[in-house]
């Protein structure tokens, strides 16, 4: 008898602890953040885990979304981009997550993709990219070429007056697709290609002496010349200290770099960096009310008053709030009702414009040119009036001419326009 | 009469004097508000706005207009929010609660103020080069000479009339050498421009004697045709003049380059033979594959950074220091993974290669977790920074001299270490036959020990030149353990002199081949050659003889 009640007793606290289990996860919004918080890319990703746990924060301290807290699910896919497509999938399928913010490098990007169709999740890509792509599952919220390289190499040759270029980049998809737009541009703008230069160079490269040389000889024939650099990560702080030693200045040959922010300066001595150039959509040092809010909130979150802000993080800002709306608005986490809901709204982005959700899944985001002040800060000395739309498509590769996406009308994320077929949602 | 005259003279003559005073007085009182007008529309101007405005400020021939102009190149020209006062701040350096100020006129003291309640006024490069040639016009009368030098060479590259009217006055009471060819070489190509042939043919020859790119190009500009296809230089005779030079030009510099790619092979062969000779100990010597050894290196690198935090303001010295500093810390950490792990595992190369690899992912995360995964910012010091400039066609920076000359100077140290040192004969007697050497009374298990703290503690030195290359940061050691290997393994398994001359014929191949090849090939190359020499030659370059090499 006295068994049978403590057996009962077990049983009714398992099934209550099963059931209030079962109560709290219909009462959470889970969101997933698939950052590597370990390996080379750890560097920038844990910033932007970091960033989307603020945001959730301060959703919950607003009270949440349709009267429900969200609670984060982070895993660690440790850059290692076969592990990112597990992550994914554990992510869909175990945890079943209202959406994701994750991704860096534009390969674990591609490791995912599947993942994300096959399951039908929804992901928010926060960094700039080669372009040439657009998932009905994905969000493009960092900027596609033409709302970062082709900016930037207008104005090159119309501010700076550069007649010769070298595109400088390390060995990976995105460099390699961003030069080929960029040489495609280039020569459509009359630049001879004897005046072009392209080079790659692996990942992590240190030993920049010989390039360098080469650079400067490049650079030493008469005419105004500019290096278009797609060096990722690593390899820049050996690539720039290397262009100081050889007395290399930004007044001679500058450089405009996609990849090196305010994060990657403050790993390094930015007094020989001073007067390069950096083409974004955000930087730190922007004055706008939004901005300095957005900044305090990060130092008291992270308590320490030192770390800086970058463009990634602000595409971040813009898809969480952006996917908030458009919970608000469909009313339901639901992955098709969302993206439904999701093209044509609006939120404000952090330098005082409106970042709109675009039918190709981009939205539209300002350029900024700055240069490199000694304290790895930026100055913007360049910037587009109003903003540009995300072109998922380059107009400039014979390939993707005549592609458009569209996920609102056409349905379809690889539209010719000129054989009026859609051939799915990946370019390759 | 006379008198009143005379006195009604002195009178007028006086009030004349206090008219003309004043006048004097008013006139400076009006340049110094036009001057001021003039900066202060620097505050709101475009970048090409504030070009115009520094040439109306140059002309005004104001008296503070070097200082102001020098403050607005070097980003200390800022203004006040609340009165809109332009004011120079007299430094900028370190994290100041205030700014010093100085009155932008008088050139005085004008108080302090926090740094957020004044607005930098702006520079971009284009405008920076502006202010550099304007500035160096000032600079070309100081008694600094490399200042004169590099105001020379500041003119050079924006010769209109009035700069060099400014340095054909200078060449005449020019005392130096060195700025006086500067000069010449300026004049000469601002001569090239003119429409006498005597004089063209006459810049041609000073030209030809020089090496600058500048030159050559405008040479090759004269020899070049024009859009209808005639000449751009008419006369024949001057043209010929400038084909020769530009062939003595350009041979000259192919010959500079040259000497610059072997230096660069020299000084990417010294980085590979400084991260292998620690590996050629424990490796080579006592046939430990140690997997950790990247990591000991990045151990050295960040001791370099501890050290520089320690003392913040002397990167010179702190260099200096972080020596002896990483070699202990490398060597006590290598100790220590010998004495708790590697011990165990002598004659077992396999679990020896598992378990250091183990060591050196534990030892990636241990920084991780004290430093964080950022990289960490090493600062060279002033006298690493920069380039030793030959001559025009030839420089070569600092930073790879001193590490040549670091990695030579390790070499020899280590030599002296193996054959004049009581240490050294033991590390030798033990590798050669350990049994023997037990027999004959020497501590195998210290001197193992030893050794394995030596070569780890070379490690730590390489982290040390590293940090001046690369990043310092937890992945720093992994990017240069293979290249150590196939180093090791090139030059002979155990064989110093393998090392140095593996790494530098490595380093040499490698940047003939990298113009060509480009950088991912030329390391393929280098790789596939290797490759194919260890199946001719499968002990390296220098293979050990004798017992050792009978045992192995």
């Amino acid at each position: 008898m006295k068994h049978k009640t403590i057996f009962m007793a077990a049983l009714l606290l398992i099934a209550g602890l099963t059931l209030s289990g079962v109560a709290a996860a219909q009462n959470t919004i889970k969101v997933g953040i698939l950052h590597s918080l370990s390996g080379t890319m750890a560097i920038s990703e844990t910033t932007l885990k970091d960033t989307i746990l603020m945001m959730i924060d301060a959703q919950n301290k607003k009270g949440g979304l349709l009267g429900k807290k969200l609670e984060a699910v982070v895993v660690d896919p440790a850059s290692n981009w076969p592990l990112f497509a597990e992550k994914a999938a554990q992510l869909l399928e175990k945890d079943k997550v209202a959406v994701v913010f994750g991704c860096w490098t534009s390969v674990s990007r591609k490791s995912v993709l599947p993942v994300f169709e096959k399951d039908n999740g929804l992901l928010f890509y926060p960094v700039q990219y080669e372009g040439e792509e657009s998932s009905k599952n994905v969000i493009y919220t960092g900027a596609a070429p033409n709302q970062q390289a082709i900016p930037a190499v207008d104005y090159l040759m119309k501010e700076v007056g550069v007649k010769r270029w070298v595109l400088e980049g390390t060995d990976y998809v995105y460099p390699r697709t961003t030069n080929k737009i960029l040489e495609a541009y280039l020569l459509s703008k009359g630049v001879k290609s004897e005046d072009i230069s392209i080079n790659y160079t692996p990942f992590g490269y240190s030993d920049w002496q010989t390039r360098v040389a080469a650079i400067k000889k490049f650079g030493s024939a008469g005419k105004k010349t500019a290096v278009v650099s797609t060096i990722n990560g690593d390899a820049n702080v050996p690539f720039y200290k290397e262009l100081g030693n050889q007395k290399i200045s930004a007044e001679d040959i500058p450089v405009v770099a996609f990849s090196v922010g305010e994060e990657e300066l403050s790993g390094l001595d930015a007094k020989p960096l001073v007067g390069h150039l950096a083409a974004w959509n955000y930087f730190e040092s922007i004055s706008n009310p939004a901005n300095k809010t957005f900044i305090d909130q990060w130092h008291a979150y992270i308590k320490n008053p030192k770390r800086t802000t970058n463009d990634p993080m602000e595409a971040h800002y813009i898809g969480f709030n952006l996917w908030v709306k458009a919970v608000q608005k469909a009313g339901t986490t639901d992955v098709e009702k969302v993206l439904a809901a999701l093209p044509g709204l609006e939120t404000p982005n952090l330098t005082g414009g409106v970042a709109q959700l675009l039918p190709n899944h981009h939205i539209t985001k300002p350029v900024y040119i700055g240069e490199v002040r000694a304290d790895g800060q930026f100055d913007v000395v360049w910037k587009t009036t109003g903003t540009v739309p995300g072109d998922a498509w380059s107009d400039f590769l014979p390939g993707s001419k005549n592609i458009t996406a569209d996920w609102v009308t056409l349905k379809c994320g690889n539209y010719n326009t000129t054989t009026k077929k859609c051939s799915g949602q990946n370019y390759q | 009469m006379k008198e009143h005259l005379r006195r009604g003279g002195h009178w007028l003559l006086f009030l004349l004097l206090v008219l003309w005073g004043a006048r004097v007085a008013d006139a400076q009182s009006s340049t110094d508000a036009t001057f001021l007008s003039t900066l202060g529309e620097l505050r709101e101007a475009a970048f090409v706005d504030k070009e115009a405005i520094i040439d109306k400020l140059s002309q005004s021939g104001h008296p503070s207009i070097h200082a102001v102009l020098t403050a607005f190149l070097e980003d200390r020209l800022y203004f006040r929010n609340e009165d809109q006062k332009v004011f120079l701040v007299k430094t900028t350096e370190g994290d100041l609660a205030s700014f010093d100020l100085i009155d932008p006129v008088s050139l005085k003291n004008a108080g302090a103020e926090v740094p957020d309640k004044l607005t930098k006024i702006g520079t971009n490069n284009r405008l920076r080069r502006v202010l550099r040639t304007s500035v160096a016009r000032f600079g070309l009368s100081s008694p600094d000479l490399s200042v004169r030098l590099e105001a020379v060479r500041d003119m050079m590259r924006a010769l209109d009339d009035a700069n060099v009217d400014l340095l054909r006055e200078r060449k005449n009471i020019e005392t130096d050498s060195a700025v006086r060819k500067e000069i010449d070489t300026g004049l000469a190509l601002a001569a090239l421009d003119g429409t006498d042939p005597r004089g063209r043919m006459d810049a041609i020859t000073v030209l030809s004697g020089s090496l600058s790119q500048d030159a050559r190009n405008k040479l090759a500009a004269l020899v070049d045709k024009n859009a209808e296809g005639n000449f751009v230089e008419t006369d024949e005779q001057v043209r010929k003049a400038a084909q020769a030079a530009i062939e003595h030009i350009d041979q000259w510099r192919s010959f500079y380059s040259a000497i610059q790619t072997l230096f660069f092979g020299l000084s990417l062969g010294s980085v590979l033979v400084l991260v292998a000779i620690g590996l050629a100990i424990t490796f080579g010597v006592m046939g430990v594959i140690n997997m950790a050894h990247g990591e000991l290196m990045m151990i050295g690198a960040y001791t370099t950074y501890v050290v520089q935090i320690a003392m913040p303001g002397h990167s010179g010295t702190s260099i200096l220091i972080s020596i002896p500093a990483a070699f202990i810390v490398a060597g006590v950490t290598g100790i220590f993974i010998e004495r708790t792990i590697i011990r165990f595992l002598y004659g077992r190369p396999l679990e020896t290669l598992l378990a250091t690899f183990g060591v050196s992912l534990f030892l990636q995360q241990l920084v991780r977790s004290i430093f964080s995964a950022l990289n960490r910012a090493v600062e060279t010091p002033e006298w690493m920074s920069g380039t030793l400039q030959l001559n025009e066609a030839l420089g070569i920076t600092y930073n790879r001299l001193y590490i040549v000359i670091f990695t030579l100077l390790v070499f020899a140290a280590l030599l002296l270490v193996l054959k004049r040192t009581r240490l050294g004969l033991e590390i030798r007697a033990v590798s050669q036959n350990r049994a023997m050497a037990r027999a004959l009374g020497v501590r195998s298990e210290w001197v193992d020990a030893m050794t394995f703290g030596l070569g780890s503690g070379i490690a730590g030195l390489a982290g040390v030149a590293l940090s001046q290359l690369t990043n310092v940061g937890p992945n720093l050691g992994q990017s240069y353990i293979i290249d150590s290997f196939m180093v090791v393994v090139f030059g002979g398994v155990g064989s110093l002199w393998g090392a140095l001359i593996g790494g530098m014929s490595m380093g040499i191949i490698n940047n003939l081949l990298e113009p060509y090849a480009g950088a991912v090939l030329a390391k393929i190359f280098v790789l596939v050659a290797l490759i194919l020499f260890i199946q001719i030659r499968p002990r390296g370059l220098f293979p050990q003889t004798g017992r050792s090499a009978e045992n192995s």
